[in-house]
């Protein structure tokens, strides 16, 4: 008679890997619906070109690396950077961007840096940072919230501008991005950084119609969505509070010095909370947990520095969104952070 | 904080808290419910004669040899060693190697005894009143009794007494902390009087004036059974700790009840502290006062594929399968498991020849629905959900790239050596990776690795001292030639001085002797042709 051997323990908490990523694929459905439902359908069709072009690289890379598809693919981070570089580019950006943005994230920065948990910078804001330095005009035309603009554009619509670059009926996006006014409209963070430029106060700024009551149109919708989201993760304990919580911080504290001392020249805390990918970068992006700190006093200090990096990117610096940047930047600290924020191991010196 | 308040906020009863840890389901009511039964005699018996942690003791039976019960098998030799005791009277039947209670299922000796069924017991020797007894002689006794602890790794008790260093506490662990156990439970409810007398007996030995007994809240059986004996112990206090995996881990309890930290690399003692289990405090009372050896313990069987789940009193040498006979196993499915331990910390059975031996407090049979198998493992997401269970502080997770690293470097700078291998990372590890055996393989590895360098060292040295023997040697044999050089020179000088022959020249004419007399011979040679040129033709 024999028996199975095994390595303790021998008793196992029942959430997988697989269990985790389905938590955060439900916990992005209340910001995507939110999205697609102000940025039409061409959401949906950003989402399954980054997906299916996030399934063939990761195949190509394991055939060149000698080892099967599925042993890459069931841990789910092809799959969960495909979505986020997908949300963050432009709906109606042309096929081939987010396309090149998704082949760049998972075959260079994920895969050459040996796979799954070694890379260090987080793949999709390295994809999307690449896209915005190459191709700066089509990465920052995000058309008009539908409830703003002239046009409706069907499911098959959005199809043919992303993959021509006109509707059926012959317009091109620069027209679609038209307001009544028949100007081009920027994102509300662009808009007022122009309008700040020229000496507008917010308050002017703010007249534009592209603003809703709390921040943007549309963006401040998208924001508490993806704040719901997050904090179903934090519940579920898919993600400690600690990163969410730092960046928020760092980003709302010295917004809110700022505004106090010049609120005419400042953009509000709750302007930025609201805005552009920050909700989306609190909860989903900086807690990738590969590039991330270590422990969770390292992590609340991660979070801390992403959310002030934002914070001055988006006053001072030359683009519109910062939240890639500031995780990029933040990344490259890490070792630097893990180094000092290591948990004194018991036995040596720590106080209980 | 400091000592004085330390100490105050101890007395006061305080309970602190350790980082990380899990709560897995207890599973306890599976074999709680039950009074401890005695497992009925084997027929044969295989005692190994290493038990605990140290060196072999000496064997002192030989084949053929009638054995009564509680008869030593072998003599407690070297300073760690520690006497195994026949746990029933019959004849040594074979002395050899032997599979034995061990994670890697090695061999060791056992000694096999045949039962003769009446179970005849060596006369014992009780201590009623040690106090009166000499503090040297009762840890005696205590070692020849084979007392080791019966918690953990089986360490022996006398050993760990007989560190003559003050003590603040003695702490008596009842936690029980590991899914499924319930021997001490069962213990504490049916002999709580025996266990305190016990701690009564450790603490005079370890010349402790305060003892803490602790016992998780999930015990409430066991808390009053224990409470109500404590009355007549003024000395000692009960401190219940919440439930939270691995709060009965050593460290961890310190922790828990002083606040305090051993010492990376350090022990309890360091910190004024003694622990000792509970089922080993009972066996301390009974080896003193009964004058019993350590010979059976209480074992939990349990699992969903026994059919009598419970504890039971069962002896040191007992195979697991008669143990499993008994309490109705029938092996049913092919990935069948049996667990020597807790699901959290123990070991699998290659088969049921081995014996049941003074750490085994637990043999668990989950069925498969039960404690599923080890999925397939994925890589590390780094989700840190590792690091937030970790009691020890560490970050499993560096631990475990640094492992499949080979970095021993990098493992030591994370002190992989505080890793008590509770397997709370690799409970919680959403990526199925068994860390816990990533860290003892890579220990095992630096282990050896040490080991290497210092048998190198040793050989190096070696080398080196043979060298300079060599060179040292070579130059005293020189040192000796040019003396003696010298000495025969100035001889000759004095000789020439006093008017003697050169020797110089009675060696010239020496060689002139032998020249001529060569000459002669090639002469003589020349004019008689050869012999053999004549044979030749
Ligand atoms: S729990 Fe597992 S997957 Fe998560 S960081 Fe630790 S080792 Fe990696
Ligand atoms: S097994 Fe070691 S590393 Fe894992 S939780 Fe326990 S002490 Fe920490």
């Amino acid at each position: 008679m024999t028996f199975k051997l095994a390595a303790s323990p021998h008793s196992h908490q029942r959430r997988t890997t697989q269990q985790v990523m389905r938590w955060v694929y439900v916990a992005l459905i209340p910001g995507l619906l939110t999205l697609m439902y102000f940025f039409g359908w061409g959401v949906l069709w950003q989402l399954a070109l980054a997906v299916s072009t996030a399934f063939v690289v990761e195949a190509l890379s394991m055939r060149l690396r000698g080892r099967t598809i599925q042993s890459a693919w069931q841990d789910h981070t092809a799959l969960v950077t495909a979505i986020l570089l997908a949300i963050s580019i432009p709906s109606l950006a042309p096929w081939w961007l987010i396309v090149i943005g998704t082949a760049f994230a998972i075959g260079v920065v994920k895969h050459v840096y040996g796979g799954v948990g070694q890379n260090i910078f987080n793949p999709a804001m390295a994809g999307y940072v690449v896209l915005l330095i190459s191709f700066p005009v089509q990465m920052t035309s995000w058309p008009l919230p539908t409830q703003i603009s002239q046009f409706e554009l069907s499911f098959m619509d959005a199809a043919s501008v992303i993959f021509t670059g006109f509707t059926p009926a012959g317009y091109d996006l620069e027209q679609l991005r038209m307001g009544a006014d028949g100007l081009t409209m920027a994102t509300p963070l662009d808009s007022l950084r122009t309008a700040l430029n020229h000496q507008l106060t917010i308050g002017e700024a703010l007249q534009q119609p592209i603003f809703g009551t709390l921040a943007g149109l549309g963006w401040q919708w998208v924001n508490l969505a993806f704040l719901l989201g997050g904090v179903v993760l934090i519940k579920q304990r898919i993600i400690s509070w600690h990163i969410p919580t730092g960046m928020l911080l760092g980003l709302a504290v010295p917004a809110a010095l700022a505004w106090l001392f010049a609120p005419d020249q400042s953009v509000s805390p709750l302007m930025h909370l609201l805005s552009g990918a920050t909700m989306l970068g609190a909860f989903f992006i900086a807690t990738d947990p590969v590039t991330a700190a270590t422990s969770n006093r390292g992590r609340l200090y991660f979070g801390l520095l992403v959310g002030f990096l934002v914070f001055v990117i988006r006053t001072w610096g030359g683009y519109p969104d910062a939240v890639a940047f500031a995780v990029l930047l933040a990344n490259m600290t890490v070792p630097i952070i893990d180094k000092y924020t290591q948990p004194v191991a018991y036995g040596h010196g720590g106080r209980s | 904080m400091s000592t004085a308040a330390n100490s105050k906020a101890i007395e006061a009863g305080q309970i602190w808290d350790f980082p990380g840890g899990i709560h897995p389901p207890q599973r306890k009511e599976l074999s709680n419910q039950t009074p401890i039964a005695k497992l009925p005699l084997a027929n044969t018996y295989v005692v190994p004669v290493k038990q605990h942690a140290g060196a072999p003791a000496e064997l002192c039976v030989s084949v053929g040899e009638q054995v009564l019960r509680g008869q030593p098998l072998t003599r407690a030799g070297v300073s760690l060693g520690l006497p195994v005791h026949a746990p029933t009277s019959g004849t040594v039947t074979s002395i050899g190697p032997g599979r034995i209670a061990h994670p890697s299922g090695m061999t060791d000796v056992v000694v096999r005894i045949e039962a003769d069924g009446n179970d005849t017991p060596a006369p014992p020797q009780p201590l009623p009143d040690y106090r009166q007894a000499a503090r040297a002689d009762v840890l005696e006794r205590l070692r020849n009794a084979g007392i080791a602890g019966l918690g953990g790794a089986g360490f022996p008790t006398a050993q760990k007494l007989a560190l003559q260093r003050p003590i603040d506490y003695l702490i008596i662990n009842g936690i029980e902390c590991e899914p499924y156990i319930s021997a001490d439970d069962r213990l504490m409810r049916e002999h709580a009087a025996t266990i305190l007398d016990g701690a009564a007996i450790l603490m005079h030995l370890a010349d402790a004036k305060k003892a803490l007994i602790a016992i998780e809240d999930n015990k409430p059986e066991a808390i009053a059974a224990m409470k109500a004996e404590l009355t007549d112990y003024p000395n000692m206090s009960l401190r219940i700790v919440p439930t939270k995996y691995p709060s009965g881990g050593e460290k961890q309890l310190i922790q828990l009840l002083t606040g305090r930290q051993v010492p990376s690399k350090g022990l309890p003692i360091d910190i004024g502290l003694l622990m000792q289990n509970v089922g080993t405090a009972y066996a301390v009372s009974r080896a003193i006062r009964q004058g019993e050896p350590l010979i059976e313990r209480v074992v939990t069987v349990t699992g969903e594929a026994v059919e009598k789940p419970g504890n039971y009193w069962v002896r040191l040498g007992t195979p697991v399968g008669e143990v499993l006979h008994y309490t109705g196993f029938q092996q049913s499915d092919p990935a069948q498991r049996i667990i020597m331990g807790g699901p959290m910390m123990g070991f699998t059975l290659p088969d049921t020849d081995v014996p049941v031996v003074k750490i085994t407090n637990c043999l668990l049979l989950p069925s498969v629905q039960e404690l599923a198998p080890a999925q397939h493992e994925m890589n590390c997401i780094r989700c840190g959900a590792c690091a937030d269970v970790c009691p020890a502080q560490l970050l499993p997770q560096q631990l475990q790239w640094l492992a499949k690293a080979k970095d021993y470097d990098g493992l030591e700078g994370q002190n992989l050596f505080d890793c008590i291998e509770c397997g709370a990372c690799a409970y919680v590890c959403p990526s199925e990776i068994p860390l816990v055996h990533y860290y003892r393989k890579a220990k095992a590895e630096i282990r050896t690795l040490a080991r290497e360098k210092a048998k190198a060292e040793v050989a190096r040295e070696r080398f080196e001292a043979r060298q300079v023997r060599l060179e040292r040697e070579k130059e005293e044999r020189l040192e000796r030639h040019r003396k003696a050089a010298e000495a025969r020179k100035k001889a000759q000088a004095e000789q020439v001085k006093a008017g003697g022959d050169n020797p110089q020249d009675a060696v010239q004419a020496a060689i002139a002797r032998a020249k001529a007399r060569k000459a002669a011979q090639q002469k003589a040679a020349a004019e008689q042709p050869s012999s053999h040129e004549d044979n030749n033709e």
